[in-house]
């Protein structure tokens, strides 16, 4: 069976998640290889994982270069060139889309994008989710080794053991056109779930009023284990940071339920949550558009609602 | 220094987007067209540099159909100085490869750039790629996602905000730089920027102009088709109640009735 190529998304020596649902997408194609590309020493602290979920082969691809993203770029193409995969699979992210982008071009390859599912048989086709949700649309590609970028989230993890062999791969040196990284901070994630993960997500909006109250979003947030999350207004408004927003501008959002607080549901941030399979909705203005898709709604004031709720929720929980 | 801003026109997204369900392509005139808002956010940060540059200049570069001339006119009327327009019916049906092609094509046309800024992310297709594509086409290194830009003789240094973090990162010019949402607040164009805009040199080029192979952009060199696309009925509304003081118990209780907590 052909192989398939899995670019790894690694942050302080462990697998990211969303390369555990790469993995499992590329068996419908193929024979998963992972690829680790890295400062010396990183593929052994991932390869056990990389194996537990899949990966038959890890190509260990790695180097001391301070070339932004290009690194992944090289080493994408020149597996592209001896391996001749069936496809090359990298996650959605800011990163993954750039090289994912970069590596199409160069390769000549379709570039089917942000992708929620994928298929194999008579050549690779995926499916877009595009709009918010709005349009279901499939795609083939019309070229070899066509590259591919899932949407985190979108594929269930099924870890099935692989061989896990490790072969070193060279990597070329920098071509001196690359941007250098001066310094990273990452993002530091705290004890409630990540926002594009989350099976409950707890928003609030400009209703919410101030950055403090923000507290009783949080507070209902906690009680079910849910991420934050904001509308654009409750950030541009300095309510909650940027990276919580929700919608078109903001992250995409599928969980199974999503509660809207003080937020009207304008077409933007619909476009970022509408996809939730249980949507619920505060808010005081009875002809508030959030209303047209809530599963429920209640028509009041947040500030009473949901401490109620919370209430109600901790009780359950005894 | 010579700064060329991508700008792209979309559908509004105040209006609802749909799909062409024959071709799966954008249908373009079900909607409002207006020029991009995070096109706005790249040509206001290229203002600021020419601003802190003397002597600079800024062009704008699109592709896109006859009408991406509005578009065109937004950003001159807000301060850009030129344009070039590149429109040809083969371009109809382009993916996202022979787009940054054209791209590339067309900005060689300008003479010696030092920059180009370009939104990370358009609102229409979100393919957040075109602007990197572009660099390695060009060969010159890719500064995506800036909060902040400082463009400091011949390098520039970018702060890129994702949703993985903060990274600080330089290049020597020249050099892509696409920005982010957050990275400044777009001027109104004013009543003298918008009279000055319609004398402004707008350059239409077609494919043969920009040297440009038909066979490689539009439907024809698509390096992937749409097979199919359709709408996703919409969510219905549910139940509504107006809170008499039991609004989170009626929360909870529904809550339960659907096995959620
Ligand atoms: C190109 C573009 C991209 C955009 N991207 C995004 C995006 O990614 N995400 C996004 O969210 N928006 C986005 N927007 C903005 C969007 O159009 C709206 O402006 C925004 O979503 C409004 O946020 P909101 O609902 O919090 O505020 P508002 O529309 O002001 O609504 C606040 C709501 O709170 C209710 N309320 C007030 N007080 C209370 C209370 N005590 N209890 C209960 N309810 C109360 C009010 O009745 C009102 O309905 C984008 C816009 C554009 C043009
Ligand atoms: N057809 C186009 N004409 C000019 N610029 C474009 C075009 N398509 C994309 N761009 C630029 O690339 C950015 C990111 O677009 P995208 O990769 O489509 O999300 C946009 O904000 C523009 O700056």
């Amino acid at each position: 069976m052909a192989e398939v190529l899995v670019l790894v998304d690694h942050v302080e020596g462990e697998v990211k998640k969303s390369t555990f649902e790469l993995l499992t997408a590329a068996r419908s194609l193929g024979e998963p290889s992972a690829v680790v590309v890295g400062a010396p020493g990183t593929a052994q602290k991932l390869s056990a994982a990389l194996a537990a979920n899949g990966a038959e082969k890890i190509y260990v691809a790695e180097t001391d270069r301070t070339d932004f993203l290009t690194p992944q770029v090289d080493v994408l193409a020149a597996l592209v060139g001896s391996a001749s995969p069936t496809a090359v699979l990298v996650s959605a992210s800011a990163d993954g889309k750039e090289i994912a982008g970069r590596l199409a071009v160069r390769t000549g390859s379709a570039w089917l994008n942000d992708v929620i599912g994928v298929a194999g048989g008579d050549g690779v086709s995926a499916t877009h989710s595009v709009f918010g949700g709005a349009f279901i649309a499939e795609a083939k590609s019309n070229t070899e080794h066509p590259v591919i970028t899932l949407r985190p989230g979108a594929v269930d993890v099924e870890a099935t053991a692989g061989a896990g062999t490790e072969q070193q791969v060279e990597v070329p040196a920098a071509s001196g056109r690359g941007a250098t990284v001066q310094s990273t901070e990452p993002i530091v994630g705290g004890d409630r779930p990540e926002l594009t993960e989350a099976s409950v997500v707890v928003s609030g909006g400009r209703g919410v009023g101030s950055a403090d109250d923000f507290a009783v979003v949080e507070g209902l947030a906690d009680a079910l284990g849910a991420a934050v999350g904001a509308s654009r207004a409750a950030v541009d408004s300095g309510y909650y940071p940027h990276q919580f927003q929700v919608g078109q501008t903001g992250k995409t959002v599928s969980p199974q339920l999503y509660i809207a607080l003080g937020i009207s549901g304008a077409i933007q941030h619909r476009a970022g949550m509408q996809t939730s399979k249980t949507i619920i909705a505060v808010n005081k203005d009875a002809e508030a558009p959030i209303f047209e898709i809530a599963d429920f709604g209640v028509v009041g004031d947040l500030f009473q609602v949901a401490p109620q709720l919370k209430e109600e929720v901790a009780k359950r929980k005894g | 220094m010579n700064i060329v801003v991508l700008v792209k026109q979309v559908p509004d997204t105040y209006s609802e987007r749909k799909l062409d369900a024959s071709d799966g392509r954008l249908d373009r005139d079900a909607t409002d067209a207006v020029l991009d808002e995070i096109n706005e956010r790249a040509v206001e940060a290229a203002l600021q540099i020419k601003e802190a540059n003397g002597g600079s200049e800024v062009t704008v570069v699109t592709m896109g159909p006859d009408r991406a001339t509005e578009a065109i006119r937004k950003a001159l009327s807000m301060g850009a100085d030129k344009a070039v327009h590149l429109t040809d019916g083969a371009l109809a049906g382009s993916d996202a490869v022979s787009t940054a092609k054209a791209l590339a094509k067309v900005i060689g046309t300008v003479d010696g750039f030092d920059l180009v800024l370009a939104g990370n992310e358009a609102s229409d297709g979100r393919g957040g790629a075109t602007p990197a594509m572009v660099a390695d086409l060009l060969g010159v290194p890719a500064l995506t996602h800036a909060r902040e830009i400082t463009v400091d003789g011949s390098s520039v240094t970018v702060r890129r905000e994702t949703d993985d973090g903060v990274t600080v990162l330089t290049a020597e010019l020249p050099a892509v730089v696409s920005v982010g949402e957050k990275i400044n607040e777009p001027r109104y164009p004013s009543f003298k920027g918008i009279m000055a805009a319609k004398k402004k040199p707008v350059t239409t080029l077609s494919l043969a102009d920009a040297g440009i192979d038909a066979g490689e952009v539009g439907s024809a060199g698509a390096l992937s088709s749409v097979t199919s696309a359709q709408p996703k009925p919409p969510k219905s509304a549910g139940e509504k109640v107006i809170d008499e003081g039991d609004g989170g118990q009626k929360i909870a209780a529904f809550l339960v009735s659907q096995k959620l907590i």
